[in-house]
């Protein structure tokens, strides 16, 4: 699949990853490059094969419903970028 | 009954479909160890892995799942021995790890229903589209800052359950029975607070109009509606507005509208210029879920006994109609509540249990809403029982039943020591009350004339000036009789 | 022999002898490390740490009860989050993060005893062959080729891992393997690298790249040490629900015993078209040993190989793609302001992400949109799940399987870095292994040409890495591999 400049905007957009408009042809070439060459499974028939869910069958203990964590504020904030009276903060959000 | 709403251009009929998010009750989060306890200060209930750290990763408490196999027990829906968690993957700063840990594809629960008792003592049966668990996202305060966002991610990782109806509800007036019915189970069951109000149970609204029996019409999504009563304003208001616009011509835009409660209408969420395209795929993270069979039919089988069933039971066993043992089991503590002060009470005197029934709904629930607490409460704290057995030994009339509810509340007396210390005991003495029909006929000639000219209706008058005479305290059946003789005479 | 000549097996019976001290194999360590600092292999050093790690080491060893790693010295990828030490995965948009907790495979191995050198580079996120795709710029593998200066990469993404034990700048080192990311840089640099079964060493605290296919394991001087390694990183972790729970075999015990009677498989799919000669006579040597040493090989077939690569680059970068989500300024590393949330993330994620991190993301975003995900990520685990039952089938006949490690030794740094689908093919012979589950070990079995090593593959069952560990000893064995690097710490 050849991507074109405006899909991969859209695409970058969608991963909040900025893209400047100079770079945009050649990221567009080389993720077809990519895209093209791992469409080689399109040769592969997967009739009534089942999607790999789980890479393995152990079906090890879900967790008791016991608070065995939080209270932990200052180490949850320590690496943040801004905060204020304990919370996270970010520029406004508009909805 | 027609749910049908009038147009220029003839009958509409409003489609609805209802999408429930339902905290889970659990001490603990779906995929950590952090506290959910509501109120506590921000980032105090967070760990790392709620606040998606690197390297970080869910486990599955397993009480939240059997929440969620319970209540698509109680809802007589289809279990998923396996199901699968997916990441629905979008940015937004209360949601740490740029996804959500929902189910997609495998929900947990499959098809049910739920049975709406509406309020002409009919049954409609809604169908549930499924049931999945999924994470709830912290909170993002707008109002603190001009220019800033703050995140507080105490609630995000707390278990939620999904809850999706088929669009089979056609009125406002159904989708709040929906609702309470959904609120009742999920109480029943223990698996919810279901408390709109706190934020424990939110409902989306998909709403779209049709003409009868026509094509579906375009839908538009009500986003987090936080009341029954709320819920209910934003149909009626969506279905008058939807109406509208196709009789004038337009059409319906799919879209999210937001609920304005102070001005009682819906309002369009400004659309974002990019469509969601939330990218889900199996969390690898995570293995499918696998239930034990026997252990879902353990689960069953300790299933506590709900309202439908409930309500069938009272109809049957305690002779109620519809109407009464819906109401009753509308809250489980009310019901129970009835169902001991019919025992106790039934044990010393004759009682129907309808009579009880109607106390409980008329007079006992309305004292303890005044009083601020429940129905059951004010019959647990408060000698209803001693109340009910004087009124069935006649020592007190049917008219003296609320306000010595009322007083016994007031003085915390048992209802003999406050009937006896008041003096309320009824009146059965014959010529005490022909005394005071006497006294009542005397200075009333001309309607006495009246009734005798055959304003037979007068009787209800005269009655009740002989009541308010003896203060009440006359037995009313002895004022009927005596006052029926003494104005034939 | 000087210290830093010693495996983990010497050093621990010298130390239990006393002829030896916990603390003066640290020091000789610190020392090595800082000499070693031309190659770019660390990125962090706390020295303090280890030497105080060291002196309790030496308490218990004094008193004769010692933990099984007790004084051996090893170098962290830098992509294990060590508390209170900076953790980057070797990206721009971690720098300065210091975790407030210890990945269970490191904290294992402290609570055996051993003790952290630094951390070690690798590429950004561990995506990459070469560890040059670093933030902090490549890592140089101490090998030369033959009459030729010129810097090589050790492979990758656990390259400043395997640079730094091959350089003697490390007794061990621990990576991760995505796709090959420990056996080939293993091979790359001459020494041994295990990849575990999926499972069998506990992900947390590990940053994720791609979720299913992750898996850290040890990389050492030697298969005994392997063993030793995986032995103390091991174990069932109920934070990871994708953890086993399976107790650890005697993972050392393994090594030594005898392979007699053993049936070897050999895929034919794995004999590509223009696969170097030299490649392939390495390959036949290992066939030979293994026959010398009483196995009998048996030619396997393993038909989805050739469709693995493409599998992988769609799987990884879908799963890479949603684990990079959390990278967005809000709550940790780098924040790159803008007017509005949706600016502060993407100037965010735009500069704190290198080329090829973009790339993936960009393309694991893509695989799993609207309208894209059945074509391909669905297919993808379609195909997946057709490879793993290849090696199910394939392991009906065979106890093990034998191939080369890496389809070259290490090229230049510089080289094939135009082209990323050239340095895909690098992981050939080694993503099928992940994509599976399975566990993997290379070891150094020989010299290319050009004098830089190479390496032998062997894949075992799921859960069956004693038999890896036996195969691998016996081929270490016979390779008698004892050719040393250009470039060595305090060179013996
Ligand atoms: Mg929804
Ligand atoms: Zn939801």
């Amino acid at each position: 699949m050849a991507l074109d400049k405006a899909t991969v905007a859209r695409i970058a957009a969608l991963a909040r990853i900025k893209v400047p408009d100079s770079e945009l042809d050649a990221l567009a070439g080389a993720l077809s490059k990519i895209l093209t060459w791992v469409e080689q499974l399109d040769a592969v028939d997967v009739s009534g094969v089942e999607p790999m869910v789980a890479v393995t069958h152990a079906r090890p203990p879900l967790r008791e419903d016991k608070v065995t964590d939080g209270g932990i504020r200052d180490e949850i904030l320590a690496n943040a970028p801004e905060t204020t009276d304990g919370f996270f903060v970010v520029p406004k959000v508009v909805e | 009954m027609s749910n049908l709403i009038k147009g220029h251009t003839g009958d509409w009929e409003v489609v609805i479909g209802l999408e429930v998010h339902a905290q889970v009750i659990s001490n603990a989060k779906l995929f950590s160890g952090a506290a959910t306890d509501f109120g506590a200060e921000p980032n105090t209930q967070v760990s790392t892995v709620d606040a998606a750290f690197p390297g970080m990763l869910p486990v599955l408490n397993r009480f939240c799942v059997e929440q969620a196999v319970k209540t698509g027990l109680g809802l007589d829906a289809q279990i998923n021995l396996q199901s699968v968690f997916d990441r629905k993957n979008y940015f937004y700063p209360d949601l740490p790890a740029g996804y959500q840990i929902s189910q997609f594809s495998r929900p947990i629960v499959g098809k049910g229903k739920l049975v709406l008792d509406m309020p002409d003592g009919t049954v409609r049966e809604i169908g549930i589209t499924r049931l999945h668990l999924e994470q709830d996202a912290g909170k993002s305060l707008h109002d603190q800052h001009p220019t800033k966002t703050y995140v507080d991610l105490n609630r995000a990782g707390v278990a939620l359950m999904e809850i999706v109806s088929e669009p089979d509800l056609r009125s406002a007036e159904e989708a709040g029975a929906y609702l309470r019915k959904l609120r009742a189970i999920l109480r029943y069951l223990g698996t919810c607070d279901a408390n709109m109000e706190e934020g424990n149970l939110r409902c989306d609204c998909n709403v779209s109009v049709r003409k009868p029996g026509g094509a579906l019409g375009t839908r538009c999504e009500i986003k987090n509606v936080n009341s029954i009563r709320f819920v209910m304003q934003a149909i009626e208001y969506e279905a008058q507005r939807q109406i509208e616009v196709i009789e004038e011509g337009g059409a319906v835009v799919q879209e999210t509208r937001l609920f304005d409660s102070g001005k009682g209408v819906t309002r369009s969420m400004r659309s974002k210029e990019e469509s969601h395209d939330y990218r889900y795929f199996p969390d690898p993270d995570l293995l499918p879920v696998t239930l034990d069979p026997a252990w879902l039919a353990k689960l069953r089988a300790d299933l506590p006994e709900l309202p439908d069933v409930k309500k069938a039971r009272f109809m049957r066993d305690y002779g109620l109609s519809g109407d009464q043992a819906a109401t009753l089991v509308a809250e489980k503590e009310t019901a129970d509540a009835f169902e001991e002060l019919q025992g106790k009470v039934s044990k010393r005197v004759s009682i129907s249990a309808s009579a009880t029934a109607n106390t409980v709904i008329n007079i006992v629930s309305f004292i303890a809403g005044e009083r601020g607490v429940s129905p059951a409460q004010f019959i647990s704290t408060n000698d209803v029982p001693g109340v009910l057995i004087l009124q069935q030994k006649n020592v007190i009339s049917g008219r003296m039943l609320k306000e010595v509810l009322e007083g016994i509340a007031d003085s915390k007396q048992s209802a003999e020591v406050f009937v006896a210390e008041k003096g309320l005991t009824q009146v059965t003495d014959t010529s005490a009350i022909e005394t005071a029909i006497d006294a009542v006929l005397v200075k009333e000639p001309d309607k006495v004339a009246d009734y005798r000219a055959g304003k037979e209706k007068l009787l209800a008058y005269f009655v009740g000036q002989v009541m308010r005479a003896t203060q009440g305290k006359a037995n009313p059946a002895l004022v009927n009789e005596l006052l029926k003789k003494k104005l034939a005479g | 022999m000087s210290l830093i000549g010693l495996t983990i097996g010497q050093a621990r019976d010298q130390l239990r002898r006393k002829a030896i001290t916990a603390r003066e194999l640290a020091e000789a360590y610190i020392k090595a490390m800082a000499v070693a600092r031309p190659l770019k292999a660390y990125l962090v050093e706390t020295p303090d740490r280890a030497l105080a790690a060291a002196k309790q080491s030496d308490a218990r060893l004094q008193k004769g009860n010692s933990l099984p790693l007790d004084g051996v010295p090893v170098a962290v990828k830098d992509l294990f989050c060590t508390e209170g030490v900076e953790t980057t995965a070797a990206s721009k948009i971690l720098a300065g993060f210091v975790p407030p907790y210890e990945s269970t495979v490191t904290a294992n191995l402290w609570r055996n005893g051993a003790l952290m050198l630094g951390k070690v580079n690798l590429d950004e996120f561990a995506m990459g062959s070469a560890t040059i795709t670093s933030a902090r710029g490549p890592t140089e593998n101490p090998w030369r080729r033959r009459g030729d200066n010129r810097p090589l990469v050790p492979g990758g993404s656990s390259g400043g891992s395997a640079a730094a034990v091959a350089a003697r700048a490390a007794l061990a080192a621990i990576g991760t393997d995505t796709g090959g990311s420990i056996r080939q840089p293993a091979s790359f640099c001459g020494i041994v690298g295990l990849k575990p079964t999926y499972g069998r060493c506990s992900r947390w605290g590990i940053v994720a790249f791609a979720s299913s296919l992750d898996q850290a394991g040890p990389m050492t001087r030697d298969v005994r040490d392997a063993a030793i390694m995986l032995q103390a990183m091991a174990g069932h972790d109920p934070k990871d629900a994708t953890s086993a729970l399976l107790p650890a075999p005697n993972f050392e015990a393994a090594v030594g015993q005898s392979i007699k009677g053993m049936r070897i498989g050999i895929p034919k799919e794995y004999r590509l078209d223009g696969m170097p000669t030299e490649i392939e006579a390495l390959w036949r040597r290992g066939i030979e040993w293994v026959k010398a040493a009483g196995a009998t090989t048996v030619d396997i077939s393993l038909k989805m190989t050739q469709y693995a690569l493409a599998t992988y680059y769609i799987i990884a970068p879908a799963e890479a793609s949603s684990n990079l989500a959390r990278y967005d300024g809000v709550r940790f590393g780098l924040r790159v302001p803008g007017e509005t949330l949706e600016e502060l993330y993407e100037n965010t994620r735009g500069q704190g992400f290198g080329a090829e991190v973009r790339r993936r993301v960009l393309i694991g975003t893509y695989v799993l949109s609207a309208g894209y995900y059945d074509a391909y990520y669905l297919k993808a685990q379609k195909v997946r799940a057709l490879i793993a039952r290849d090696f199910d089938e394939a392991f009906k006949s065979c106890d093990a399987m034998l191939t080369p490690t890496a389809p070259s030794a290490a090229f230049a740094i510089g080289e094939k870095m135009d082209d990323p689908i050239a340095m895909y093919l690098n992981d050939v012979f080694t993503v099928p292994v992940n994509l599976a589950g399975l566990p993997g070990i290379s070891v150094p079995a020989g010299l290319s040409a050009e004098g830089l090593p190479l390496g032998l593959q062997v894949i075992g069952k799921a859960f069956d890495e004693e038999t890896v560990l036996r195969v691998a000893a016996v081929l270490e064995d016979a390779a008698k591999f004892d050719a040393v690097p250009a470039f060595v710490a305090g060179a013996p």
